[in-house]
C-alpha cells in the first residue's frame, strides 16, 4: 500500500502528533489504509517522536492490527465455548465452503478474510460473526450462504439485510442485529432513569460526603473481584497528583459476559452520570470510557449520548451550575485484547501501549493512567453509585446479603430457553436462577466466565454473592451430553491464545495446562496427570504477573474439584511400561516411512504396542 | 555377596559426560562397589540386564527405537529409574532438532549440508542402524521415571550423594553448590 505512509501522517495530525492516542492512531491507519504496514510504522514513529519498535509493540499486540492487507470484509466468527456447543463450526465449514480459503487467509479478488475470534459478547445469540465492526447473530449456514453473495455482489455491508434488534440496537445510530434479550430488569441499573437527577443531588453535598454515602452502601466492584467502591473512591482522592482520572471498564471480554453490552445500549445516561459522580468525589475532571473493539458499532451512539449530556450541562464546565466543577468524558475504543479487561492493561492500552498489565502496587488509585490517581469502575457500578447517590445508602443496603448488596446484573448463556440478561438481587441461589432461565437437567453451570469456576449440581443450592459464587456476570449453562472436561478444555485454549506472553508462568504454563488435560480427552492419560495438573496449576496461579494467568488455571482447579470422577474416568492403563501419551508406533512412523521399513522394535502398528 | 543391591546404567541419546562424571567420584568406586554390584553397564560391557536391579541410571534422551526400547527394558528390570543429566531429564543438546521435522533434518545431514559427500544421493536406511524418532524425547515422557537428578553434567559429588540416599534410604541432601550451574 502506497499511501500507508501519508495515511499515517495525517491520522497522526488528527490526533494533535500526541504519543498517549496511538491506540486511536493506529485504529485510524487501520481503518483508512487497511493495514498498518511497515511504512506506516517508520511515518507513525517519526510524527510522533516515538522508537519505532514502541509503535511496533502496540500495533501487534492487537488482534484487530494487521501488518498485511486483509480483506475488505474481516468476516471473524466467535469461537467462545458457547458458540461451539452452538454449532459455530459448521458456521465455520459453510464459510469455508462458499469462500473457499481456510481460516487465517484472505479471498484472491481481495473481498473476504476469515479469522477466529473469542467471545464477542453474543453469547445469547450464538454464533455470532463480527464483519467489520458490523455484527450478525444466531448465524445459520443458510445464512453464510446468503452473506457472503450479498458481499460479493454488493461490495458494501450496506447491502446486508439485518433484522435490527430490540430497544435502542434499532437507534439510528446504532443499527445493529443485536438483541438485548433483557429478560428481567431489576431496581439499580435498569429501573427508569432521568438524567441529572442523581448528579443534582451530588453536587448538593461536599465530595467526601458522597465518598462516605458509597461506602454506607457497602457497593462492591461488579466486574467480578469486588473491591469495596467507596474505599477505592476514597484511596484516589486522598492520593497526591496534579491530575485524577475515572475510568469506566467496559472492556467486557471475558466469555460469556454481555451485560454491559446491555447497559451500555439502554443505559448509556447512568454509566456517564455514575462516571461524574465519581470525578465529583474523587476530585477528577476527565473520564474515560475503554469500550472494546468489538463494540465499536456502539461508539456513534455513545458519542451521541455524550453530546447531549454536554449540551444539557451534564458533562463540561460548571456542571448543573456548580461553579468549578468541571468533568468530561471521552470514549478510547480497544482493537481486540481480552486481557485489557484487566485493570492494569487497560490503563496500558489507554496510554498508547501494547495492553501489558503493570506491576501492582502502585495500585491505579495512586499510580493509574499517566501515573495519576484513578478510579477504575466497572460499567455496572458506575451505574449502581449514581443510584446510590439517588436513592440513599439504605435503599441500596436493604437489597441482596450483608456483605454483596444491591443488584446484579447476570449473563446467562447455553443450554437454557431464555438466555439473556437478568438484573435480580444478590443471594439468589444456582437452582433459582436456574428455574428462572428454564435451564432443565442442567450437568454444569460456569460462573464468572472462562477464569472462573465450574460447578456441579451438587453446589447448585449456593448462592450468587462474593462470599460464595463470585461472578461478574457470566453464568454459562451446561445441559445433558456436554462434556466438562471438554468445556474445560476450550477455556484454556481461550488463555492460551489469549495470554499476552509477557511473563513465562502464563505463557508457557496454560500450555502445559491445555496439553495435560487434552491427554484425558485422548485416552492417553495416566493417574499421575491427575497430580500434574494440580501441582502445574498451582505454579501458574502463584507465579503469574496478573488476573489473566493467576485465574487461567481455574477451569482445571475448579473440574478437578467439581468432576473428579470424570478425570477419574479417562485415565488409561495399556499394559505396557510406556506412559500412556507415548506411542512408540507413532514416534518410529515417520522415519519408517523415509527409510522404507518397519521398525526393529516397534510395529507400525496403532496404541504402542509391541509388535 | 550375593544380597548386594544391582545398578544398571545406559547411555541414550548422550555423549557419555555423565558416566564420565560417575567415574569422576574417585577412589570412592571401590566403597560403591562394595555396596553395590553392577548389572548390565557400559562400564562391564553387559548387554543386557540379568537380574531384578535396584536403581536403573539413565544417561541421554531418546532420539532412536533402539534408546527406546534400552529404557523400556530398565523400566521392566529396575525398582527406581534416575533420568541423570541434562539430556534424560530434558533432551538436551540432541532435542535442539525438535523444531525441525525429521526428514529436513537428514536431507541437511546427508543430501543437502554444504559440506556433505554423497553421490548416491540416497539417505541411509541400513537396517543396522535404528531408526530415528520424530522428535527427542526426555525419558519421563516415554516411561515413568522416579527421580530427576540434572546438570550438564550432575557432579560426582551429586550422582554419590544420589546413590548413597538412594541405597541407605535417607533422605537426600543436595546442598545448593551441588546444583547451581552458572
Amino acid at each position: 500500500m502506497t499511501d500507508n505512509a501519508s495515511v499515517s501522517r495525517q491520522v497522526c495530525g488528527n490526533f494533535g502528533n500526541d504519543k498517549g492516542r496511538l491506540m486511536d492512531i493506529l485504529i485510524g491507519v487501520q481503518a483508512q489504509a487497511g493495514c498498518i504496514a511497515p511504512e506506516a510504522l517508520d511515518e507513525i514513529a517519526k510524527s510522533l517522536s516515538m522508537n519505532r519498535v514502541e509503535v511496533e509493540s502496540a500495533a501487534t499486540f492487537y488482534a484487530f492490527f494487521s501488518d498485511k492487507m486483509r480483506g475488505r470484509f474481516v468476516i471473524r466468527l466467535c469461537n467462545d465455548v458457547i458458540d461451539q456447543l452452538q454449532g459455530a463450526d459448521r458456521v465455520a465449514a459453510a464459510f469455508r465452503a462458499e469462500l473457499g480459503i481456510e481460516f487465517g487467509q484472505t479471498t484472491a479478488d481481495g473481498l473476504f478474510s476469515l479469522a477466529y475470534t473469542p467471545c464477542i459478547g453474543m453469547s445469547d445469540q450464538a454464533p455470532a460473526v463480527l464483519i467489520n465492526d458490523r455484527v450478525v447473530t444466531k448465524v445459520s449456514t443458510d445464512m453464510v450462504r446468503e452473506i457472503v453473495q450479498t458481499l460479493r455482489t454488493g461490495k458494501s455491508l450496506e447491502h446486508l439485510k439485518l433484522t435490527l434488534g430490540d430497544g435502542n440496537n434499532s437507534h439510528p445510530l446504532v443499527r445493529a442485529m443485536v438483541n438485548n434479550n433483557l429478560r428481567e430488569r431489576g431496581a439499580v441499573v435498569f429501573a427508569p432513569y432521568t438524567p441529572g437527577v442523581a448528579l443534582q443531588r451530588a453536587l448538593s453535598e461536599q465530595p467526601v460526603e458522597i465518598i462516605k454515602i458509597i461506602k454506607a452502601s457497602r457497593l462492591r466492584g461488579r466486574g467480578g473481584a469486588g473491591f469495596p467502591t467507596g474505599m477505592k473512591w476514597e484511596f484516589t482522592r486522598a492520593a497526591p497528583g496534579e491530575r485524577k482520572f475515572v475510568v469506566c471498564n467496559a472492556d467486557e471480554g471475558e466469555p460469556g459476559t454481555f451485560k454491559d453490552r446491555v447497559i451500555l445500549t439502554e443505559a448509556p445516561g447512568l454509566v456517564f452520570e455514575g462516571m461524574t459522580i465519581a470525578g465529583y468525589a474523587v476530585g477528577a475532571s476527565e473520564g474515560i470510557v475503554y469500550l472494546r473493539g468489538e463494540y465499536a458499532y456502539l461508539l456513534a451512539y455513545l458519542e451521541d449520548v455524550l453530546a447531549k449530556r454536554r449540551a444539557a450541562g451534564l458533562l463540561g464546565r460548571d456542571i448543573l451550575g456548580k461553579a468549578g466543577f468541571k468533568f468530561d468524558i471521552r470514549i478510547q475504543l480497544g482493537a481486540g485484547a481480552y486481557v485489557c479487561g484487566e485493570e492494569t492493561a487497560l490503563l496500558s492500552s489507554c496510554e498508547g501501549k501494547a495492553g501489558n498489565p503493570k506491576t501492582r502496587p502502585p495500585f491505579p488509585a495512586q499510580k493509574g493512567y499517566l501515573d495519576m490517581p484513578t478510579v477504575i469502575n466497572n460499567v455496572e457500578t458506575h451505574c449502581a453509585a449514581a443510584r446510590i447517590v439517588e436513592n440513599g445508602p439504605s435503599w441500596f443496603a436493604s437489597m441482596g446479603t450483608k456483605a454483596s448488596s444491591g443488584t446484579k446484573v447476570f449473563s446467562v448463556s447455553g443450554d437454557c430457553a431464555q438466555p439473556g440478561v437478568y438484573e435480580i438481587p444478590f443471594g439468589i441461589t444456582v437452582q433459582e436462577l436456574l428455574a428462572r432461565v428454564g435451564a432443565t437437567d442442567t450437568i454444569a453451570v460456569q460462573v464468572g466466565g472462562a477464569s472462573g469456576r465450574m460447578i456441579g449440581p451438587s453446589e447448585f443450592g449456593r448462592q450468587f454473592c462474593f462470599d460464595q459464587l463470585a461472578t461478574g456476570g457470566s453464568v454459562m449453562v451446561f445441559g445433558k451430553g456436554r462434556d466438562p472436561l471438554a468445556i474445560a478444555h476450550g477455556f484454556m485454549d481461550f488463555f492460551v491464545e489469549e495470554s499476552c506472553g509477557y511473563c513465562t508462568p502464563c505463557r508457557v504454563g496454560t500450555r502445559l495446562l491445555r496439553e495435560r488435560l487434552g491427554r484425558f480427552l485422548e485416552g492417553r492419560a495416566e493417574a499421575a496427570d491427575l497430580d500434574y495438573l494440580e501441582k502445574t496449576s498451582k505454579v501458574v496461579k502463584n507465579a503469574s504477573r496478573c488476573g489473566l494467568g493467576q485465574t487461567a488455571p481455574n477451569p482445571i482447579l475448579s473440574t478437578l474439584q467439581s468432576f473428579r470422577s470424570e478425570y477419574e474416568r479417562c485415565i488409561k492403563k495399556n499394559g505396557t511400561v510406556f506412559l500412556p501419551s507415548f506411542d512408540p508406533g507413532k514416534a518410529v512412523a515417520v522415519a519408517a516411512g523415509i527409510a522404507g521399513r518397519a521398525s526393529e522394535h516397534f510395529g507400525t502398528k496403532k496404541g504402542g504396542v509391541k509388535a | 555377596m550375593a544380597n548386594k543391591p544391582k545398578v544398571a546404567t545406559c547411555s541414550l541419546a548422550g555423549c557419555f559426560g555423565c558416566h564420565m562424571s560417575l567415574l569422576d567420584i574417585d577412589d570412592r568406586i571401590l566403597k560403591l562397589v562394595e555396596l553395590v554390584e553392577f548389572d548390565r553397564s557400559p562400564i562391564n560391557d553387559i548387554k543386557r540386564i540379568e537380574g531384578r536391579c535396584a536403581i536403573g541410571i539413565i544417561e541421554g534422551g531418546c532420539c532412536t527405537e533402539d534408546n527406546v526400547h534400552v529404557l523400556e527394558h530398565f523400566r521392566e528390570h529396575c525398582d527406581v529409574l534416575v533420568s541423570t543429566g541434562d539430556c534424560a531429564t530434558m533432551g538436551g543438546i540432541p532435542a535442539l532438532r525438535n523444531t525441525i521435522p525429521l526428514r529436513e533434518c537428514l536431507e541437511e545431514a546427508y543430501l543437502k549440508g554444504p559440506s556433505v559427500y554423497n553421490p548416491s544421493g540416497r539417505l541411509p536406511g541400513d537396517p543396522e542402524i535404528p531408526l530415528m524418532l520424530d522428535k527427542v524425547y526426555p525419558c519421563h515422557e516415554v516411561v515413568k521415571i522416579d527421580y530427576h537428578l540434572p546438570g550438564c553434567p550432575p557432579s560426582a559429588d551429586a550422582i554419590w550423594e544420589t546413590l548413597v540416599a538412594l541405597l541407605s534410604g535417607k533422605p537426600l541432601s543436595l546442598p545448593y553448590g551441588l546444583i547451581k550451574y552458572d
